[in-house]
């Protein structure tokens, strides 16, 4: 199993330096559903020009933990969120944080692709037309041709804008839906599981636009396939039984483990 | 070996295909039955239009015929000068026109052929006198409607006397527009579903205009906005009930808070689409908050992921998405308010009013309390008309469930 993990090319590139102060960081956050602990002391940086990538076996809580991130978790009844997540400096679960505001600046793009049952052009309008962050339709149709550039669908749809979002192919409804994220021009943007309902050349697609989107956003992935996280992130965070286990470089993550439970899970054992 | 010739046998075996048999005569017996319900409320739907419009399509005739009018000798006494003046139709009204017409009528016919005409005859004569005032000075002869008696006698189904002198004189059917624009009268012969009909109209409206904002944002605000809790709980436990209250419950409603509280003017399409209105407000909550549910949860995620407030999901994403289904429950709720009779009588809309109503405040009835009434009526003249009013109502309510259903994949089209 092992061997099939390769380091990403830009990893080797990087120098062994201290990070700077990162961009979200978390400490200690638990979550509870009502009574029930879904997550315990969890504690972790995102940092700018950096894939952080969240592992571990399905129900370990990766994806409560991203949502907490932008605070979708707030939408769930009963949903209850302790410790401190920091995005530059400023705590987001603070009473004057604005949760609007926050979603814009950490966008998100989910599981499933989900676009608006709307056009290509609409659903990505829509995020700078409910922050009026165009002035005129000329300034609109930039960001929308930008954004569908960024997520690298433009080629693609350039000539049948008008036409619904829900008709495209799978692979292609999920890089909309990234563009419709970007598009408001946030400064973090995670991901939940972005490729797990898409075929291995939409994954690739996927996998490479993360790799170019890095270098302007702060970025943070969920995924249940460890090669996707070893291909694509530096930084890398496993999660087990609501636990986060081990957080660190990709690189030492997957080649030295400190945790055993860690050392398990990357060779197969279980999960 | 054994045990793979075991399991041979099991799938082959005589039980086996027994069992296999059973399974697909199971299949096929419920698919008779299916078939069977099908075609016995199609068979049912067919009897009642059969019926319907057997009955009801000799409301929209009516029978006339030909009488010579001797004016000059006649004991009339008109001046054709008035009939040119705005005073016109009043002054062929009292100008004893039923006279002139009995006289003409026993001259022609023998004696007590004066059934043959009645009130409508009347009217219509008056009409042509004042279309032509020229007619007053000669002997003519005219078409003329004849009374409701003899017109069902005419239609085969009257007292055998005036079928004998409806046999002797010339007759004809011709389409009877005045019942489309008429209002109620006692005289079957003139009366018409106009007046009725806009009273429904106004009525509908009034119960749109409040049952459907009204249920749609109860709808929105239950099933995104409000917390779950003892409350709520309670609020929808009543409405669940109150779509279930017999409608008549509601009429009490209306009377006790519209009329005596209130003092709203009775048996106005205000205080009738008031009491629908509360009658269709649950259907269309409950049909709301379903479709409002079914919207995908993910649609809700998307629009929150790009930092759109509460108000801003709801109002872009779900209510559009969900409108098509609220729209069919509206659809269903209208038109059993529509056709709503028992409310509308505890709230006085069961008064005779003779001419349509010219806003939502003045007295009207409605096509339903309007059949109710004209089918408690002894005059045999009623029957036909009772039939045709059932018949616009049937059109009128396929047409309103036809705007709708055309309004609803306008918008399921929109996205």
């Amino acid at each position: 199993m092992i061997d099939t993990i390769v380091p990403s090319p830009t990893e080797t590139a990087e120098p062994a330096v201290v990070d700077g102060p990162p961009k979200m960081s978390a400490r200690s956050v638990g979550v509870f559903y009502g009574e029930k602990q879904a997550l315990k002391d969890v504690s972790v940086d995102i940092h700018d020009d950096k894939v952080t990538a969240f592992i571990g076996p399905s129900g370990c809580g990766k994806s409560t933990f991203l949502r907490c991130l932008n605070r979708m978790n707030d939408t769930i009844a009963g949903a209850r969120v302790t410790g401190d997540i920091d995005l530059d400096g400023e705590d987001i679960y603070a009473s004057k944080m604005d949760v609007v505001q926050l979603r814009a600046r950490v966008g998100m793009v989910f599981q499933k692709p989900n676009p608006f049952p709307k056009s290509i052009y609409e659903n990505v309008a829509y995020g700078p037309r409910i922050h009026g962050l165009a002035a005129s339709k000329g300034e609109l149709d930039g960001v929308v041709e930008s954004s569908l550039r960024r997520a690298g669908l433009w080629e693609e749809v350039s000539d049948r804008l008008q036409e619904s979002g829900t008709a495209l192919s799978g692979g292609q409804q999920q890089r909309l839906c990234i563009a419709r994220a970007i598009a408001v021009d946030p400064e973090v943007i995670l991901m939940d599981e972005p490729c797990s309902a898409l075929d291995p050349i939409a994954t690739a697609k996927i996998e490479e636009l993360i790799h170019e989107l890095r270098g302007r956003y702060a970025i943070a992935i969920v995924t249940h396939n460890m090669q996707q996280a070893a291909r694509v992130s530096q930084r890398t965070a496993f999660f087990h039984l609501g636990e986060m286990v081990e957080y660190g470089r990709t690189k030492d993550i997957f080649t030295n483990p400190v945790q055993q439970r860690t050392q398990d899970y990357i060779t197969g054992r279980y999960g | 070996m054994s045990s793979a010739v075991a399991t041979m046998n099991r799938w082959t075996g005589e039980e086996m295909q027994k069992r296999v048999a059973k399974r697909y005569a199971a299949e096929r017996r419920f698919r008779f039955f299916g078939l069977a319900a099908v075609g016995l409320s199609i068979a049912f739907l067919a009897f009642l239009l059969v019926s319907m419009a057997w009955q009801g399509l000799g409301g929209f005739s009516r029978t006339e015929t030909k009488l010579t009018i001797d004016f000059p000798r006649s004991d009339l006494i008109l001046d054709p000068a008035a009939l040119k003046g705005p005073q016109a139709q009043e002054v062929v009204a009292t100008a004893g026109l039923e006279g002139v017409l009995e006289q003409a009528a026993v001259a022609q016919f023998g004696e007590g052929a004066g059934e043959l005409f009645g009130g409508g005859s009347a009217r219509s004569l008056g009409d042509q006198l004042i279309a032509d005032p020229g007619l007053l000075s000669r002997k003519v002869e005219l078409w003329l409607p004849v009374s409701s008696k003899a017109d069902v006698a005419a239609k085969g189904d009257g007292d055998p006397a005036i079928e004998k002198l409806v046999a002797k004189a010339e007759t004809k059917r011709v389409f009877n527009g005045e019942f489309l624009t008429a209002s109620d009268a006692t005289d079957p012969s003139v009366v018409g579903v106009w007046g009725a009909l806009k009273g429904s109209f106004l009525t509908i409206l009034v119960t749109m205009g409040l049952a459907f904002p009204i249920g749609v944002l109860a709808a929105l605000y239950l099933e995104e906005f409000a917390p779950r809790n003892r409350w709520t709980d309670m609020i929808e436990v009543s409405i669940n009930n109150l779509a279930a209250v017999p409608s008549i419950i509601f009429g009490l409603l209306g009377l006790a808070v519209f009329l005596n509280f209130m003092h709203l003017p009775r048996s106005a399409p205000l205080v009738g689409g008031l009491t629908l209105a509360l009658m269709t407000m649950p259907v269309i909550v409950i049909a709301g908050r379903n479709a409002i549910k079914s919207v995908p949860p993910s649609i809700r995620d998307a629009a929150l992921g790009v930092g759109a407030s509460k108000m801003q999901v709801v109002f872009h994403h779900v209510l559009p998405l969900a409108l098509p289904g609220i729209l069919t429950g509206t659809i269903i709720g209208m038109a059993r308010a529509l056709g709503e009779t028992a409310p509308l009588l505890m709230i006085g809309m069961r008064a005779f009013i003779a001419s349509p109503p010219a806003g939502i405040t003045e007295p009207a009835s409605v096509l339903p309390v309007q059949i109710f009434l004209w089918s408690d009526e002894v005059d045999r003249g009623f029957v036909e008309k009772t039939s045709a009013a059932i018949i616009v109502l049937l059109v009128f309510m396929l047409m309103m469930n036809g705007l709708a259903i055309y309004l609803r994949n306008k918008f399921e089209r929109r996205w």
